[in-house]
């Protein structure tokens, strides 16, 4: 009887001390994520200023909003034809590529060949090869492919998979039970059918992930094309925006460089938005944890 | 293995094939329109006794790996942790962490360049605190830290590797820990941290093989300067390869790169049997 009062108090202390915490979570939580969110709106803010108003002190938005500086971006370069070439890249490279890697992936979960275990084994080392290593070489091939200053160049090397996705979907392949395998196999299914009637609709989650990072990747790709690529209109806009690299104008083209940024970032936000939800998923379901 | 075809013959063709020729053109001088003259150990000989601008670069490279990878990784580690409190409104919180790391490339290098203004933002909101800001891009002191202070806004992935692994971790370890009377700091040292220990290891192989291989912020943010401060191994190995056609010389750098990243990552996987604890691995 006598020891009930301590433990009372103890536990209201507690309950404040967790009621703190809780406050202090969500404290930290909003003001992480308005430090990492709110460049964006800034970068909108910006891009439909003028380079005056950018350290104007008390303006919270512009009005008039200097639209002119889109239509300045427009005019400068091919715009066109950046947004178009990236688009192409990243469709192609991303959809047939995520559908490579299922086909491999497969291959590697599912299929006993010889070599297998070796082959898997090379590719789980491909992932720790920087790709920059080979980049001299692959110009060159490239060359003699006359694929130099091509989109061309941009895709082909993608079409394989890619090792770090294969790798996530063989991952996720082999959480799936082989009996359905067997089931769909005696229903008279080919290979390729289990893979795309059974597998591929189990793994959505997973192909979402790897979709996500695939498109993400080829929108922002900058190294390769930055190398490959020459004449203004066959650019894609990562590389097209350096046009707008400060260079002699300095501090002038700060709202131009915002207003392109907006452009370039725009449809991967969206595309993001859209498939971010089986994506969370999907990365929780994969191996990628470890 | 008509399955695995796609995959074998692009990384044979574009893969291992430019791998062998890059270690072969290492030891050749090779300006591209002519053809490669062996030259033996040359390129490499140069590079480290005459060539001050690489040695700069492995240094800043060094530099950079040394604070961006373990920063970026308590970073992330401390995000996940926060969103892993069954907050509300958990998927705002974790979308607003993660979209830096979907836009990733020049645009958010343009964005950078302005937030680092002398009187940009990130100078100002120091200024509320009572600090006066550096001049991040035109000092040599400074540059550095302000490219991998923008680093850390790239956390997203990291984080999202994390906060799986959080949630991955079975309720009934923490419910044991407490019957033993662990408080939470205990909690956190004894399974969390454990339980974590193979997603830890996965995201410092990725960040330490990534981070020597920075090049868009360096290229378009600070373009390796102010003098060479920012210049990092593959802005060299770009200037040198693909401004000066030095092909040959370009693949010693490459290489040497190649050497630096492997090496780091074997002495990793050499260290992971101490500390990595991989659920079940017992019972194989």
């Amino acid at each position: 009887m006598v020891s009930t009062e301590p433990i009372t108090i103890r536990s209201t202390s507690a309950r404040v001390f967790k009621t703190l915490v809780r406050i202090l979570v969500y404290l930290l939580l909003i003001g992480g994520s308005l430090m990492y969110a709110i460049p964006f709106v800034f970068m909108v803010r910006w891009s439909v200023m003028t380079i005056g108003q950018f350290y104007e002190p008390g303006l919270i938005w512009p009005i008039p909003m200097a639209w002119e500086n889109y239509s300045t971006v427009w005019n400068t370069g091919p715009l066109l034809w950046w947004i178009l070439n990236s688009t192409i890249v990243t469709f192609t490279a991303s959809t047939v590529g995520v559908l490579a890697a299922c086909l491999v992936a497969y291959g590697f979960s599912r299929v006993e060949f010889p070599g297998n275990r070796i082959l898997f084994m090379v590719l789980l080392s491909t992932m720790m090869l920087p790709g920059h290593v080979t980049i001299i070489p692959q110009v060159i091939i490239f060359r003699e492919l006359g694929w130099l200053d091509s989109i061309v160049a941009l895709i082909v090397p993608g079409l394989g998979g890619g090792a770090f996705y294969i790798f996530i979907l063989r991952q996720f392949f082999m959480t799936i039970p082989i009996e359905l395998d067997e089931a769909a196999r005696t229903d008279g299914a080919s290979r390729l059918g289990i893979l795309f009637r059974v597998i591929m609709p189990l793994s959505k989650p997973a192909i979402a992930t790897v979709a996500v990072f695939s498109f993400i990747g080829n929108w922002n790709e900058f190294f390769l094309p930055l190398v490959i690529l020459n004449s203004p209109d066959r650019l894609t806009l990562a590389v097209g925006m350096r046009y707008f690299s400060a260079g002699q104008y300095g501090a002038q083209m700060h709202n131009l460089q915002m207003a392109i940024s907006v452009i370039a970032v725009g449809p991967i936000i969206v595309a993001f938005f859209l498939a971010q939800r089986h994506f969370i998923r999907g990365i929780t379901l994969t191996g990628i944890k470890g | 293995m008509l399955f695995v075809a796609p995959w074998l013959i692009t990384f044979i063709w574009f893969t291992l094939g430019p791998f062998i020729a890059s270690f072969y053109l290492s030891f050749t001088s090779y300006r591209f329109h002519d053809f490669p003259t062996w030259i033996g150990f040359e390129n490499y000989t140069r590079l480290f006794t005459d060539d001050a601008k690489f040695v700069r670069s492995v240094l800043n490279t060094l530099y950079y790996t040394a604070v961006h990878v373990p920063g970026i990784m308590l970073l992330a580690f401390f995000v996940a942790l926060l969103l892993n409190q069954k907050v509300r409104g958990q998927p705002i919180f974790r979308t607003a962490f993660y979209l830096p790391s979907v836009t990733a490339g020049v645009a958010t290098a343009f964005l950078w360049i302005v937030l680092l203004q002398p009187n940009g933002l990130i100078n100002q909101a120091l200024g509320l605190v009572g600090i006066e800001g550096p001049r991040w891009l035109t000092s040599t002191a400074w540059a550095m830290p302000a490219l991998i202070l923008m680093s850390f806004w790239g956390l997203g992935t990291t984080m999202i590797i994390y906060l799986a692994a959080l949630q991955g971790i079975p309720q009934h370890l923490y419910e044991a820990a407490s019957v033993d009377g662990a408080g939470v700091v205990r909690k956190m040292w004894h399974v969390t941290v454990p339980m974590m220990t193979p997603a830890i290891f996965l995201t410092a192989v990725l960040q330490i093989i990534g981070s020597w291989q920075v090049f868009t912020q360096a290229l378009i943010v600070t373009n390796g300067g102010p003098r060479d401060s920012t210049l990092f191994i593959l802005l060299h190995l770009y200037r040198t390869g693909f401004e000066y056609f030095q092909m040959g010389y370009a693949s010693a750098i490459a290489w040497i790169l190649f050497v630096i990243i492997l090496i780091f990552t074997i002495i990793q996987f050499g260290f992971a049997r101490r500390w990595v604890y991989y659920e079940g691995a017992n019972e194989r």
